[in-house]
Protein backbone atom coordinates (compact mmCIF):
# COMPACT_ATOMS: atom_id res chain seq x y z
CA UNK A 1 0.00 0.00 0.00
CA UNK A 2 1.05 3.44 -0.83
CA UNK A 3 -0.42 6.40 0.91
CA UNK A 4 -0.25 10.43 -0.48
CA UNK A 5 -1.99 13.54 1.58
CA UNK A 6 -3.17 16.70 -0.23
CA UNK A 7 -2.24 19.36 2.42
CA UNK A 8 -4.03 21.73 0.16
CA UNK A 9 -7.56 20.18 0.20
CA UNK A 10 -7.07 19.47 4.47
CA UNK A 11 -9.25 20.79 6.80
CA UNK A 12 -7.76 19.83 9.69
CA UNK A 13 -10.79 17.10 11.04
CA UNK A 14 -8.40 15.10 12.75
CA UNK A 15 -10.16 12.14 11.97
CA UNK A 16 -7.52 10.43 9.83
CA UNK A 17 -5.73 10.64 13.32
CA UNK A 18 -8.29 9.18 15.15
CA UNK A 19 -7.97 5.87 12.52
CA UNK A 20 -4.37 5.04 12.27
CA UNK A 21 -2.45 7.64 14.41
CA UNK A 22 0.89 5.67 12.99
CA UNK A 23 0.58 6.62 10.06
CA UNK A 24 -1.12 9.94 10.19
CA UNK A 25 -0.71 12.99 12.91
CA UNK A 26 -1.01 17.28 12.43
CA UNK A 27 0.89 19.68 12.02
CA UNK A 28 1.20 22.06 15.42
CA UNK A 29 0.14 25.26 14.28
CA UNK A 30 -2.97 24.50 12.20
CA UNK A 31 -3.32 20.82 12.65
CA UNK A 32 -3.14 20.37 8.85
CA UNK A 33 -2.66 16.50 8.24
CA UNK A 34 1.38 15.16 8.17
CA UNK A 35 2.41 11.46 6.62
CA UNK A 36 4.18 9.72 8.83
CA UNK A 37 3.92 6.42 6.70
CA UNK A 38 3.68 7.03 2.93
CA UNK A 39 4.20 2.92 2.82
CA UNK A 40 2.22 1.33 5.88
CA UNK A 41 3.30 -2.21 7.36
CA UNK A 42 -0.21 -4.69 6.13
CA UNK A 43 -1.61 -4.58 10.13
CA UNK A 44 -2.06 -0.83 9.60
CA UNK A 45 -3.54 -1.04 6.02
CA UNK A 46 -7.76 -1.60 7.74
CA UNK A 47 -7.02 1.34 9.71
CA UNK A 48 -6.04 3.54 6.53
CA UNK A 49 -8.81 2.44 4.59
CA UNK A 50 -10.96 3.76 7.36
CA UNK A 51 -8.89 6.87 7.16
CA UNK A 52 -9.44 7.43 3.42
CA UNK A 53 -12.91 6.64 3.87
CA UNK A 54 -14.19 9.04 6.42
CA UNK A 55 -11.91 12.67 5.43
CA UNK A 56 -14.21 14.65 4.74
CA UNK A 57 -11.73 16.68 2.30
CA UNK A 58 -11.29 13.47 0.37
CA UNK A 59 -7.75 14.39 0.76
CA UNK A 60 -5.75 10.97 1.20
CA UNK A 61 -5.07 8.99 -1.72
CA UNK A 62 -4.18 5.26 -1.64
CA UNK A 63 -2.69 2.59 -3.89
CA UNK A 64 -2.95 -0.98 -3.10
CA UNK B 1 -51.77 40.39 5.74
CA UNK B 2 -52.86 38.54 3.09
CA UNK B 3 -49.51 38.12 1.34
CA UNK B 4 -51.28 36.50 -1.81
CA UNK B 5 -53.20 39.72 -3.72
CA UNK B 6 -49.25 40.95 -3.72
CA UNK B 7 -48.04 38.61 -5.92
CA UNK B 8 -48.21 38.37 -9.96
CA UNK B 9 -49.89 36.18 -11.77
CA UNK B 10 -46.73 34.30 -12.71
CA UNK B 11 -45.83 34.07 -9.48
CA UNK B 12 -49.45 32.87 -8.48
CA UNK B 13 -48.53 30.12 -11.10
CA UNK B 14 -45.44 29.17 -9.55
CA UNK B 15 -47.01 28.81 -6.18
CA UNK B 16 -49.92 26.56 -6.93
CA UNK B 17 -47.74 24.65 -8.92
CA UNK B 18 -45.54 24.59 -5.68
CA UNK B 19 -48.34 22.81 -3.72
CA UNK B 20 -47.64 19.48 -5.15
CA UNK B 21 -44.19 19.81 -3.61
CA UNK B 22 -43.88 18.75 0.21
CA UNK B 23 -42.90 21.13 2.54
CA UNK B 24 -39.79 21.02 4.64
CA UNK B 25 -38.89 20.42 7.21
CA UNK B 26 -41.42 18.06 8.51
CA UNK B 27 -42.58 16.90 11.69
CA UNK B 28 -41.19 14.10 13.76
CA UNK B 29 -43.45 11.03 15.15
CA UNK B 30 -44.15 12.01 18.67
CA UNK B 31 -43.76 8.61 19.26
CA UNK B 32 -40.33 8.39 17.58
CA UNK B 33 -38.40 11.12 19.01
CA UNK B 34 -35.36 10.18 18.25
CA UNK B 35 -36.25 9.39 14.54
CA UNK B 36 -36.26 11.95 11.51
CA UNK B 37 -39.52 12.19 10.27
CA UNK B 38 -41.73 9.28 8.73
CA UNK B 39 -42.77 11.85 5.54
CA UNK B 40 -38.76 12.17 5.46
CA UNK B 41 -37.89 8.39 5.60
CA UNK B 42 -41.59 8.07 2.90
CA UNK B 43 -39.36 10.73 0.12
CA UNK B 44 -36.38 8.74 0.53
CA UNK B 45 -37.66 5.62 -0.23
CA UNK B 46 -38.99 7.53 -3.68
CA UNK B 47 -34.74 8.02 -4.41
CA UNK B 48 -32.25 9.91 -3.00
CA UNK B 49 -33.13 13.29 -4.62
CA UNK B 50 -36.93 14.90 -4.37
CA UNK B 51 -37.72 18.69 -4.08
CA UNK B 52 -39.04 20.29 -1.30
CA UNK B 53 -40.84 23.68 -0.47
CA UNK B 54 -39.51 26.21 2.15
CA UNK B 55 -40.34 29.07 4.38
CA UNK B 56 -40.23 31.45 1.63
CA UNK B 57 -41.55 28.95 -1.33
CA UNK B 58 -38.42 28.00 -2.80
CA UNK B 59 -37.87 24.81 -3.88
CA UNK B 60 -34.36 23.18 -3.85
CA UNK B 61 -33.59 19.47 -3.98
CA UNK B 62 -33.64 17.55 -0.64
CA UNK B 63 -31.16 15.04 -0.88
CA UNK B 64 -31.64 12.40 1.59
CA UNK B 65 -29.24 9.35 0.09
CA UNK B 66 -25.62 8.78 2.14
CA UNK B 67 -23.80 8.26 -0.67
CA UNK B 68 -25.33 11.58 -2.70
CA UNK B 69 -24.78 13.51 0.19
CA UNK B 70 -21.03 12.88 0.69
CA UNK B 71 -20.92 13.30 -2.93
CA UNK B 72 -22.24 16.93 -3.34
CA UNK B 73 -20.91 18.13 0.41
CA UNK B 74 -17.13 17.36 -1.28
CA UNK B 75 -18.12 18.68 -4.38
CA UNK B 76 -16.15 22.69 -5.27
CA UNK B 77 -18.87 22.75 -7.52
CA UNK B 78 -21.65 23.02 -4.60
CA UNK B 79 -21.12 26.27 -2.66
CA UNK B 80 -22.03 27.31 0.57
CA UNK B 81 -21.66 30.69 0.16
CA UNK B 82 -25.45 32.35 1.46
CA UNK B 83 -24.26 35.53 -0.74
CA UNK B 84 -25.36 33.01 -3.89
CA UNK B 85 -28.70 33.58 -5.01
CA UNK B 86 -30.24 30.55 -4.56
CA UNK B 87 -29.17 29.31 -1.41
CA UNK B 88 -31.86 27.64 0.90
CA UNK B 89 -32.01 29.69 4.36
CA UNK B 90 -33.18 27.53 7.10
CA UNK B 91 -35.54 30.98 8.51
CA UNK B 92 -35.98 34.28 7.83
CA UNK B 93 -33.75 35.07 10.80
CA UNK B 94 -31.25 33.20 9.21
CA UNK B 95 -30.93 34.92 6.26
CA UNK B 96 -30.85 38.18 7.27
CA UNK B 97 -28.29 36.95 10.18
CA UNK B 98 -26.23 36.02 7.11
CA UNK B 99 -26.46 39.55 5.52
CA UNK B 100 -25.03 41.06 8.37
CA UNK B 101 -22.40 38.96 9.07
CA UNK B 102 -20.68 36.13 7.33
CA UNK B 103 -18.38 33.15 8.62
CA UNK B 104 -15.96 30.43 7.25
CA UNK B 105 -19.38 28.69 7.54
CA UNK B 106 -21.12 30.85 4.55
CA UNK B 107 -17.62 31.36 2.80
CA UNK B 108 -16.21 28.69 -0.17
CA UNK B 109 -12.49 28.03 -0.53
CA UNK B 110 -9.60 29.73 -0.40
CA UNK B 111 -11.61 32.62 1.71
CA UNK B 112 -13.06 29.84 3.62
CA UNK B 113 -9.97 27.80 4.18
CA UNK B 114 -7.95 30.89 5.30
CA UNK B 115 -10.51 31.86 7.68
CA UNK B 116 -10.68 28.05 9.28
CA UNK B 117 -7.31 27.82 9.17
CA UNK B 118 -6.87 30.36 11.55
CA UNK B 119 -8.13 28.38 14.50
CA UNK B 120 -7.96 24.81 13.60
CA UNK B 121 -4.98 24.08 14.83
CA UNK B 122 -6.37 24.80 18.38
CA UNK B 123 -8.76 21.91 17.86
CA UNK B 124 -6.19 19.46 16.65
CA UNK B 125 -5.92 15.62 18.51
CA UNK B 126 -2.95 16.68 20.24
CA UNK B 127 -4.40 19.89 21.35
CA UNK B 128 -8.05 18.54 22.75
CA UNK B 129 -6.11 15.61 24.12
CA UNK B 130 -4.45 17.46 26.55
CA UNK B 131 -7.60 19.42 27.56
CA UNK B 132 -9.20 16.04 28.63
CA UNK B 133 -7.52 15.66 32.17
CA UNK B 134 -9.46 19.56 32.93
CA UNK B 135 -12.63 18.67 30.94
CA UNK B 136 -12.82 15.50 33.78
CA UNK B 137 -12.00 17.82 36.40
CA UNK B 138 -15.37 20.08 35.11
CA UNK B 139 -17.28 17.15 34.71
CA UNK B 140 -16.78 15.93 38.18
CA UNK B 141 -17.09 19.05 39.67
CA UNK B 142 -20.20 19.34 38.10
CA UNK B 143 -21.52 15.80 39.15
CA UNK B 144 -20.44 16.40 42.80
CA UNK B 145 -22.40 19.67 43.01
CA UNK B 146 -25.53 17.39 41.42
CA UNK B 147 -25.08 15.20 43.82
CA UNK B 148 -25.11 17.36 46.78
CA UNK B 149 -28.12 19.18 45.22
CA UNK B 150 -31.95 18.72 45.28
CA UNK B 151 -33.66 15.52 43.63
CA UNK B 152 -35.50 15.88 40.66
CA UNK B 153 -33.01 18.28 38.75
CA UNK B 154 -33.03 19.60 34.99
CA UNK B 155 -29.63 18.11 33.83
CA UNK B 156 -29.98 20.19 31.29
CA UNK B 157 -29.06 22.91 33.36
CA UNK B 158 -27.57 21.61 35.94
CA UNK B 159 -24.83 19.44 33.67
CA UNK B 160 -25.31 19.33 29.85
CA UNK B 161 -25.26 22.95 29.08
CA UNK B 162 -22.68 23.95 31.60
CA UNK B 163 -20.12 20.96 30.84
CA UNK B 164 -19.31 22.47 27.29
CA UNK B 165 -20.05 25.91 27.95
CA UNK B 166 -17.36 26.06 30.52
CA UNK B 167 -14.91 23.77 28.24
CA UNK B 168 -14.99 26.50 25.35
CA UNK B 169 -15.53 29.45 28.09
CA UNK B 170 -11.75 28.50 29.17
CA UNK B 171 -10.77 27.26 25.20
CA UNK B 172 -11.65 31.01 23.96
CA UNK B 173 -11.02 32.91 26.98
CA UNK B 174 -14.62 34.17 27.56
CA UNK B 175 -15.75 34.81 31.64
CA UNK B 176 -17.99 32.00 32.45
CA UNK B 177 -19.77 34.25 34.79
CA UNK B 178 -21.10 36.09 31.28
CA UNK B 179 -23.02 32.68 30.63
CA UNK B 180 -26.38 33.51 31.65
CA UNK B 181 -26.39 36.22 28.64
CA UNK B 182 -24.53 34.48 25.81
CA UNK B 183 -26.56 31.38 26.16
CA UNK B 184 -30.10 33.58 26.42
CA UNK B 185 -28.57 35.34 23.23
CA UNK B 186 -27.21 32.09 21.98
CA UNK B 187 -30.90 30.40 22.39
CA UNK B 188 -32.88 32.52 20.26
CA UNK B 189 -29.86 32.13 17.23
CA UNK B 190 -30.53 28.46 16.72
CA UNK B 191 -34.67 28.87 17.46
CA UNK B 192 -35.83 28.45 13.98
CA UNK B 193 -39.29 30.67 14.91
CA UNK B 194 -36.99 33.12 15.78
CA UNK B 195 -38.17 36.73 13.97
CA UNK B 196 -35.42 38.23 11.96
CA UNK B 197 -35.24 41.04 13.99
CA UNK B 198 -34.50 39.44 17.33
CA UNK B 199 -32.19 36.89 15.36
CA UNK B 200 -30.03 39.99 14.51
CA UNK B 201 -30.37 41.73 17.70
CA UNK B 202 -28.97 38.76 19.62
CA UNK B 203 -25.97 38.29 16.95
CA UNK B 204 -25.36 41.87 17.47
CA UNK B 205 -25.67 41.83 21.02
CA UNK B 206 -22.74 38.57 20.63
CA UNK B 207 -20.69 40.43 18.18
CA UNK B 208 -20.71 43.94 20.35
CA UNK B 209 -20.38 41.56 23.61
CA UNK B 210 -17.11 39.54 21.75
CA UNK B 211 -16.03 42.85 19.97
CA UNK B 212 -15.22 44.40 23.79
CA UNK B 213 -13.49 41.12 25.16
CA UNK B 214 -10.92 41.11 21.70
CA UNK B 215 -10.58 44.61 22.49
CA UNK B 216 -9.51 43.92 26.14
CA UNK B 217 -7.64 41.08 25.28
CA UNK B 218 -5.42 43.20 22.57
CA UNK B 219 -4.71 45.69 25.62
CA UNK B 220 -3.72 42.51 27.82
CA UNK B 221 -3.33 38.92 26.37
CA UNK B 222 -4.06 35.86 28.65
CA UNK B 223 -3.45 32.62 27.91
CA UNK B 224 -6.52 31.66 25.48
CA UNK B 225 -7.43 31.94 21.83
CA UNK B 226 -8.89 34.95 21.51
CA UNK B 227 -5.94 36.73 22.60
CA UNK B 228 -3.88 34.42 20.12
CA UNK B 229 -5.89 35.52 17.65
CA UNK B 230 -6.34 38.52 19.17
CA UNK B 231 -2.20 39.11 18.20
CA UNK B 232 -2.02 37.16 15.16
CA UNK B 233 -4.80 38.44 13.42
CA UNK B 234 -6.18 42.03 14.72
CA UNK B 235 -3.02 43.25 15.65
CA UNK B 236 -1.11 42.27 12.43
CA UNK B 237 -4.32 43.95 10.36
CA UNK B 238 -4.68 40.18 8.73
CA UNK B 239 -8.70 40.26 10.22
CA UNK B 240 -10.31 43.83 11.78
CA UNK B 241 -11.82 43.54 15.43
CA UNK B 242 -14.91 42.93 13.95
CA UNK B 243 -14.32 40.16 11.44
CA UNK B 244 -13.06 38.36 14.56
CA UNK B 245 -15.63 38.92 17.15
CA UNK B 246 -18.07 37.56 14.26
CA UNK B 247 -16.04 34.08 13.95
CA UNK B 248 -15.85 34.29 17.69
CA UNK B 249 -19.38 34.36 18.00
CA UNK B 250 -19.59 30.82 15.54
CA UNK B 251 -17.17 29.39 18.35
CA UNK B 252 -18.81 30.48 21.09
CA UNK B 253 -22.23 29.05 19.86
CA UNK B 254 -21.11 25.87 18.25
CA UNK B 255 -18.92 25.43 21.28
CA UNK B 256 -21.65 24.82 23.15
CA UNK B 257 -24.64 24.64 21.81
CA UNK B 258 -24.49 21.36 19.76
CA UNK B 259 -22.45 19.19 22.65
CA UNK B 260 -25.30 20.08 25.51
CA UNK B 261 -28.11 18.77 23.22
CA UNK B 262 -26.14 15.73 22.56
CA UNK B 263 -25.38 15.01 26.17
CA UNK B 264 -28.95 15.32 27.06
CA UNK B 265 -30.55 14.14 24.30
CA UNK B 266 -28.09 11.40 24.60
CA UNK B 267 -28.94 10.83 27.69
CA UNK B 268 -32.57 10.26 27.34
CA UNK B 269 -31.91 7.51 24.24
CA UNK B 270 -29.70 5.54 27.04
CA UNK B 271 -32.11 5.50 29.63
CA UNK B 272 -34.48 4.03 26.56
CA UNK B 273 -32.27 1.88 25.95
CA UNK B 274 -31.15 0.42 29.70
CA UNK B 275 -29.23 -2.92 27.76
CA UNK B 276 -27.23 -0.59 25.85
CA UNK B 277 -27.06 1.86 28.82
CA UNK B 278 -25.33 -0.74 30.92
CA UNK B 279 -22.79 -1.93 28.23
CA UNK B 280 -21.60 1.52 28.42
CA UNK B 281 -21.69 1.97 32.10
CA UNK B 282 -19.49 -1.41 32.36
CA UNK B 283 -16.83 -0.93 30.01
CA UNK B 284 -13.07 -0.06 30.77
CA UNK B 285 -12.37 0.14 27.45
CA UNK B 286 -11.81 3.79 25.85
CA UNK B 287 -12.32 2.59 22.60
CA UNK B 288 -15.68 0.76 23.39
CA UNK B 289 -16.88 4.27 24.88
CA UNK B 290 -15.08 6.66 21.74
CA UNK B 291 -17.35 4.17 19.21
CA UNK B 292 -20.55 4.63 21.64
CA UNK B 293 -20.12 8.47 21.19
CA UNK B 294 -20.11 7.56 16.97
CA UNK B 295 -23.21 5.40 17.53
CA UNK B 296 -25.02 8.17 19.19
CA UNK B 297 -23.87 10.59 17.24
CA UNK B 298 -24.97 8.62 13.88
CA UNK B 299 -28.82 7.88 15.33
CA UNK B 300 -29.07 10.90 17.08
CA UNK B 301 -27.64 13.49 14.71
CA UNK B 302 -28.91 16.35 15.97
CA UNK B 303 -28.24 18.93 13.31
CA UNK B 304 -31.77 18.45 11.53
CA UNK B 305 -32.71 21.17 9.76
CA UNK B 306 -29.79 19.91 6.69
CA UNK B 307 -26.54 21.41 5.67
CA UNK B 308 -27.51 23.93 3.11
CA UNK B 309 -26.06 24.57 -0.29
CA UNK B 310 -25.93 26.04 -4.11
CA UNK B 311 -25.03 25.11 -7.23
CA UNK B 312 -22.40 26.68 -8.90
CA UNK B 313 -22.83 24.94 -12.23
CA UNK B 314 -25.26 21.82 -13.75
CA UNK B 315 -24.31 18.79 -11.37
CA UNK B 316 -25.43 15.13 -12.21
CA UNK B 317 -26.34 13.37 -9.50
CA UNK B 318 -28.60 10.03 -7.93
CA UNK B 319 -30.68 10.31 -11.66
CA UNK B 320 -31.38 13.84 -11.80
CA UNK B 321 -29.23 16.88 -13.19
CA UNK B 322 -29.35 20.10 -10.33
CA UNK B 323 -28.98 23.05 -12.35
CA UNK B 324 -26.40 25.83 -11.54
CA UNK B 325 -28.48 27.94 -9.07
CA UNK B 326 -30.54 25.30 -7.52
CA UNK B 327 -30.34 25.30 -3.74
CA UNK B 328 -29.83 22.10 -1.79
CA UNK B 329 -30.52 20.76 1.00
CA UNK B 330 -28.64 17.53 2.85
CA UNK B 331 -30.78 16.09 5.79
CA UNK B 332 -27.93 14.30 7.32
CA UNK B 333 -30.23 12.09 9.73
CA UNK B 334 -31.86 10.28 6.78
CA UNK B 335 -28.54 9.72 5.57
CA UNK B 336 -27.22 8.26 9.14
CA UNK B 337 -30.07 5.64 8.50
CA UNK B 338 -28.99 4.79 4.80
CA UNK B 339 -29.21 0.83 5.28
CA UNK B 340 -26.44 0.04 2.80
CA UNK B 341 -24.25 1.70 4.81
CA UNK B 342 -25.45 0.85 8.72
CA UNK B 343 -27.71 -2.21 8.55
CA UNK B 344 -30.54 -2.53 10.74
CA UNK B 345 -29.82 1.71 10.71
CA UNK B 346 -32.65 2.39 13.30
CA UNK B 347 -31.52 0.10 15.87
CA UNK B 348 -29.06 2.00 18.14
CA UNK B 349 -26.46 -0.25 19.06
CA UNK B 350 -23.73 0.67 20.73
CA UNK B 351 -21.10 -1.95 19.46
CA UNK B 352 -21.34 -1.01 16.04
CA UNK B 353 -18.94 0.63 13.55
CA UNK B 354 -20.69 4.04 13.30
CA UNK B 355 -17.50 5.83 12.07
CA UNK B 356 -18.52 7.00 8.82
CA UNK B 357 -21.97 8.89 10.11
CA UNK B 358 -22.40 12.71 8.53
CA UNK B 359 -23.65 14.01 11.57
CA UNK B 360 -20.56 16.41 11.38
CA UNK B 361 -21.40 16.53 7.64
CA UNK B 362 -18.62 15.85 4.83
CA UNK B 363 -16.45 18.06 2.59
CA UNK B 364 -14.18 21.31 3.62
CA UNK B 365 -17.02 22.74 6.31
CA UNK B 366 -17.05 19.46 8.13
CA UNK B 367 -17.53 20.42 11.92
CA UNK B 368 -14.30 21.87 12.89
CA UNK B 369 -14.57 21.76 16.60
CA UNK B 370 -15.46 17.56 16.55
CA UNK B 371 -12.45 16.28 18.28
CA UNK B 372 -13.44 18.59 20.85
CA UNK B 373 -16.94 17.52 20.81
CA UNK B 374 -16.04 13.90 20.80
CA UNK B 375 -13.31 14.28 24.11
CA UNK B 376 -16.29 16.27 25.89
CA UNK B 377 -19.10 13.55 24.98
CA UNK B 378 -16.95 10.72 25.88
CA UNK B 379 -16.01 12.20 29.34
CA UNK B 380 -19.28 12.99 30.15
CA UNK B 381 -21.41 9.79 28.80
CA UNK B 382 -18.40 7.80 30.79
CA UNK B 383 -19.00 9.75 33.52
CA UNK B 384 -22.18 10.30 34.46
CA UNK B 385 -23.57 7.27 34.43
CA UNK B 386 -21.14 5.33 36.21
CA UNK B 387 -21.23 7.96 39.31
CA UNK B 388 -25.06 8.18 38.86
CA UNK B 389 -25.34 4.37 38.34
CA UNK B 390 -29.34 4.69 38.68
CA UNK B 391 -30.02 7.79 37.29
CA UNK B 392 -33.63 7.86 35.36
CA UNK B 393 -35.94 10.18 33.96
CA UNK B 394 -38.17 12.22 36.77
CA UNK B 395 -41.09 12.21 33.85
CA UNK B 396 -42.78 10.24 31.60
CA UNK B 397 -40.84 10.23 28.08
CA UNK B 398 -44.53 11.78 26.96
CA UNK B 399 -43.33 14.44 28.75
CA UNK B 400 -40.16 15.74 27.61
CA UNK B 401 -40.10 18.65 26.01
CA UNK B 402 -38.09 17.97 22.05
CA UNK B 403 -36.65 20.82 20.29
CA UNK B 404 -38.81 19.81 17.63
CA UNK B 405 -38.19 23.60 16.36
CA UNK B 406 -34.56 24.19 17.08
CA UNK B 407 -31.81 24.29 14.44
CA UNK B 408 -30.01 21.80 16.84
CA UNK B 409 -32.31 19.00 18.21
CA UNK B 410 -32.58 18.29 21.76
CA UNK B 411 -34.60 18.61 24.75
CA UNK B 412 -35.53 21.77 26.48
CA UNK B 413 -35.35 20.46 29.84
CA UNK B 414 -34.40 17.07 30.92
CA UNK B 415 -35.79 16.35 35.10
CA UNK B 416 -33.74 13.34 36.14
CA UNK B 417 -33.55 12.00 39.26
CA UNK B 418 -32.28 8.56 40.81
Amino acid sequence: MRVTVDQEKCVGSGQCVLSAEKVFDQRDEDGIVVLLDPEPPADQHDDVRQAAIVCPAMAIDLVE
Amino acid sequence: MDTSTELSSQERLQTRSDETVPAYPMDRAPRCPFDPAPELRSLDEGGPLNRVRLWDRSTPWLVTGYAEQRQLLADPRVSADTKNPGYPHPTPATRARREQARTFLSMDDPEHARMRRMVTGSFAIKRVEAMRPAIQQIVDNLIDQLLDGPRPVDLVQAFALPVPSLVICELLGVPYADHAFFQRNSSTLVNSGSSAEAGLEAQSNLVEYLNDLIGRKLASPADDLLSLLAAEQVATGALTQRELAVTSVLLLIAGHETTANMIALGTVALLEHPEQLADLRGTDDPAFVAGAVEELLRYLNITHFGRRRVALTDIPVGGHTIRAGEGIVLANEVGNRDQEVFPDPDRLDLHRDARRHVAFGFGPHQCLGQPLARVELQVAYRTLYRRIPDLRLAVALEDVRFKHDGLVYGVYELPVTW
